[in-house]
């Protein structure tokens, strides 16, 4: 009746909003990353063009291996963090709104903490003379100490604990978003509880899990901080060759042609889930729901016989367990799976309050002097300063680029959009170590290497896809019919903005900035290209420190760090809750 | 007195579509005009001229004698009730009734007096310091109300400003808009596609259909004498015989049916064909009516207030009819004589 009033009306000429934006990321990403195909067909030594580089990757079998190995391990990853997240985001999208916004801080934070600190708490958790085994051996249970760490299962267990809450916040918005009095209906209809759960349910929160495997996977290829402290020889990836290739071997040709293979393999990985599911449903919409033919259909008789065999193991759980203890099952599992999620990482601050110069635990004793330690280093002190500018200027620019153009795209509509988001979103699909080897290419050749700019703009690059989708969530949900309200009760453009509009979406604005802030305080990807010497960042201070040795100078840091970004995302937490909610 | 709004020729067309044709309307000071019709009538289109949300592809529209088509939205002296209130969430219930005040630079001892008085007017004197979501639907639309009669805009425009209330709410609210129609003297210009709300709360009635008005006029007139079968059809319940005019007794006329011969109303000036109007209520069992229809009964439904007997004409056709509950009603299948004095009932074209 009323959809004149109702439809926006698109005030013409807000495309150029986005126009910064794209040229931004044009200049520092997709260029750098296009250059990166032609560097791996030139010839290492000549320049001329050659396949040179891809023969030898094909032909060496060290290369092979590791290609394989990256691949295993990442699809193991997506697998696990997968199979151990669906059941923590099926409880939390079953909480109640506030409850559940409670508990999602819980997987939000250790989504944030720096992997750096993540994966050094993991390092006391599962080392020769850690905390599980010291707990094990003072209880009896082992005469030995187990290897943990620097083998398969290190780096499982620190890839999957780094995982997990990505692939939860990407299915929980799916899950949210399925109506669970279907499965009451289905059951109404003669399903078993379980049949109901699987085919309709689980069909529904599908194209969640697919983006959430997708995402993980993709993610996975590129990592190096996990395999390089938590695995062995065996479990060297992709990137750590690429890095090692660069820094210590300065071959560009040949991992410029890695670096392709990786892009390569995240690019099909995206091709075959946009066949499958369509894209939309990885920007949190409905999805296409699968395609037609032999593959749906198999996966449906997949699906009934899960189903089917999900239904009798979990009968007999039930009758197992009896009713009452079944109904806790979840609740349980959910928070183990938060206590795996958060606790490693609270470990690591009673060991920077350690008296003795080792990371043992219990600490033998308490004292203040790593603090001391890290406070009284020029080295520690200046790392930190810079990271704060590095990160603060980044966040700027991101809002200031991601804001304009979240609001362009929010004004238009049709394929023109689509193509926009699909581009803001990029950098987070294109594996990290492919986006920083492009750009310490383009950054050599413009003299930004160890230089400030060169982090903010590489930063940048990386904060926009947070930015654009941040915002862009808070413009879906904005009602453009207050502003013609505000018109009609007096405001021209400019209050409208200022009085209606800007208070509105304040709250996204403000977690985009500190979410971007968070993004570039943490990375280390680019910094361990562009960065070193007297340019050097906090995460590559302690990525350095952590390859000579470990120590408890790094358990001071990871706490002020973990502290910081905690704090931040408190911050952002109140800032995105409207006025007007109790 | 000259009108407050006066409307000549304003149309809106969208490429080749017509969202409303070349249309005239005068609205006269602290009259209140509902504009009712379908969906796609070209009523949404009308209200939306008049406030600027759409601008006019031609034509003129004045208000209090000054032309509009130029002003814009924000300058122009109107208010407009949204359907789904629009209220600022991020304002309190004050806040939200004090912004049309301070966009117009009102001080603000003004401003928290007038805000007091508004929200007296709708009965929200202690929700002042709630936010929007904190209300129900009724009261929000009062909030919406209060923040629309705040400022005393020259014109009030309500667009179904009760379409998202349930109907007992409803029905409690079209009394107090009548009622705070009546304390204020403003002029209102309503939007609603519901024909009981319009003959209830209208002083006059301009309905419309495929983008232009069908007919203006008051309640009574719209729903007595109707201009057209659409009329007659969309306001009330009708039963529409139709048929060729023929020269009827004493110098009359009287209309040729499938179903008979009727004597049409003495004033009726019918062509060759025309269709005949006769409400519900104007049938009886009464056997002395000189026209009268046959028919069988097909059904009784029993409302409270009424019966209303359903009953099949020879064509095939149904026709309704309204008995007083205390009436003992004919019983199904029986066969009755339905009857009414030809000046009651309508004859449209």
């Amino acid at each position: 009746m009323t959809a004149a009033i109702r439809s926006r009306r698109a005030p013409p000429g807000l495309a150029w909003l986005a126009a910064p934006g794209v040229a931004f990321l044009a200049l520092f990403f997709v260029y750098p990353v296009a250059s990166l195909l032609l560097l791996s067909l030139g010839d290492p030594q000549t320049g001329d063009l050659s396949v040179a580089s891809y023969k030898r990757l094909f032909t060496t079998d060290v290369y092979l291996r590791v290609l394989l190995i990256t691949f295993r391990i990442s699809a193991q990853t997506a697998l696990l963090s997968l199979a151990l997240g669906y059941p923590l985001a099926y409880w939390l999208a079953g909480l109640p709104e506030r409850r559940r916004g409670k508990a999602l801080l819980l997987v939000v934070i250790p989504f944030w903490t720096s992997y750096l600190v993540k994966t050094f708490a993991w390092m006391i958790m599962l080392g020769r003379n850690g905390v599980v085994n010291t707990l094990l051996a003072g209880a009896g249970v082992i005469g030995e100490p187990l290897s943990l760490i620097n083998n398969e299962f290190g780096v499982l267990v620190g890839m999957v604990h780094t995982m997990i809450p990505l692939a939860v916040m990407t299915m929980l918005p799916v899950m949210i978003s399925v109506d669970r009095r279907l499965v009451a209906a289905a059951q109404t209809l003669g399903a078993t509880p379980t049949q109901a759960f699987w085919l309709v349910y689980y069909k529904l929160s599908f194209p969640g899990v697919a983006a959430a495997g997708l995402l993980v996977f993709i993610s996975s290829l590129g990592f190096f901080i996990v395999p390089a402290f938590l695995g062995g020889r065996q479990q060297t990836m992709l990137a750590q060759l690429i890095i090692t290739q660069i820094t210590e071997l300065l071959n560009w040709s040949f991992a410029g042609a890695l670096a392709m293979l990786m892009l390569i393999a995240a690019l099909v990985a995206v091709a075959l889930y946009d066949r499958l599911f369509g894209m939309s449903s990885l920007a949190g919409g409905g999805g296409r729901g699968g395609g037609d033919g032999w593959l749906r259909r198999a996966g449906l008789k997949g699906l009934e016989t899960a189903a089917a065999a999900a239904s009798v193991i979990a009968g007999a759980a039930r009758t197992l367990l009896g009713p009452r203890l079944a109904r806790l099952a979840l609740p349980a599992y959910g928070a183990a799976a938060i206590a795996f999620l958060i606790l490693p990482t609270f470990l690591v601050v009673p060991i920077a309050f350690t008296s003795s110069q080792f990371l043992d635990f219990p600490p033998p004793g308490y004292s203040l002097r790593w603090f001391e330690t890290y406070f009284g280093s020029p080295l520690w002190i200046a790392a930190t300063l810079r990271s704060f500018g590095v990160a603060a200027m980044t966040a700027m620019f991101a809002t200031a680029l991601g804001a304009a153009a979240a609001i362009a795209m929010a004004n238009s509509r049709g394929r023109w959009s689509g193509a926009l988001f699909a581009l803001f979103l990029a950098p987070m699909i294109v594996p990290r170590i492919v986006i920083a080897l492009g750009m310490f290419y383009l950054f050599a050749r413009l003299g930004l290497v160890a230089t400030n700019l060169g982090l903010v703009i590489g930063h940048t690059v990386l904060a926009l896809p947070f930015v654009v989708v941040t915002i862009s969530a808070v413009l879906k949900t904005y009602d453009m019919r207050l502003d013609q309200a505000a018109a009609t009760l007096g405001a021209d453009r400019k209050r409208i903005l200022w009085f209606v509009t800007a208070p509105l979406i304040r709250g996204g604005l403000m977690a985009a900035f500190l979410f971007a802030f968070i993004t570039s305080f943490d990375e280390l990807t680019i910094a361990i290209f562009v960065s070193g010497g007297l340019a050097t960042t906090l995460p590559k201070q302690m990525w350095d420190d952590m390859i000579l040795q470990l120590n408890p100078t790094l358990a001071a840091v990871s706490t002020v760090v973990f502290l910081l970004v905690t704090t931040l995302l408190l911050l952002t937490e109140t800032a995105r809750r409207p006025r007007g909610t109790r | 007195m000259r009108p407050k709004l006066v409307a000549r020729g304003i149309c809106k067309r969208y490429g080749v579509v017509t969202a409303l044709e070349p249309t005239d309307l005068d609205v006269r000071a602290g009259e209140f005009l509902t504009l009712l019709g379908p969906s796609g009538s070209g009523k949404t289109t009308l209200l939306q001229l008049v406030c600027g949300l759409t601008e006019a592809s031609e034509g003129s529209l004045h208000v209090d004698g000054v032309d509009q088509i130029d002003v814009p939205v924000h300058r122009r002296d109107v208010g407009l009730v949204f359907q789904h209130y629009a209220l600022f969430p991020h304002l309190t219930v004050a806040e939200n009734i004090a912004f049309p005040l301070k966009m117009r630079g009102r001080d603000a001892r003004d401003v928290a007096h007038r805000v007091g008085e508004a929200l007296a007017m709708v009965h929200m004197q202690d929700y002042g310091a709630r936010f929007p979501r904190e209300l129900s639907g009724g009261q929000q639309q009062r909030v919406a109300l209060a923040r629309c009669f705040v400022y005393q805009p020259a014109i009030i425009l309500m667009d179904e400003p009760l379409g998202a209330l349930d109907r007992k709410l409803r029905d409690h609210m079209q009394m107090e808009i009548k009622h705070l129609h009546r304390m204020s003297g403003a002029t209102i210009i309503y939007v609603t596609h519901d024909q009981e709300e319009a003959l209830a709360l209208s002083d006059r009635i301009c309905l419309m259909n495929h983008a232009r008005i069908e007919q203006l006029g008051s309640p009574q007139e719209i729903y007595t004498r109707p201009c057209s079968e659409f009329a007659a059809d969309f306001i009330g319940v009708s039963n529409i015989l139709r048929g060729d005019v023929v020269a009827g007794p004493d110098g009359g006329a009287a209309l040729e049916t499938p179903n008979g011969r009727f004597v049409l109303p003495r004033d009726a000036r019918p062509g060759a064909r025309a269709a005949l109007v006769v409400r519900p209520e104007q049938l009886s069992l009464d056997p002395s009516s000189p026209n009268r229809i046959e028919a069988q009964v097909r059904d009784v439904v029993f409302a409270g207030s009424e019966q209303r007997v359903v009953a099949a004409l020879p064509s095939g056709e149904e026709m309704v009819m309204r008995l007083p509950p205390t009436l003992a009603a004919p019983a199904r299948g029986a066969t009755i004589a339905m009857g009414w004095a030809p000046d009651d009932a309508a004859v449209v074209p």
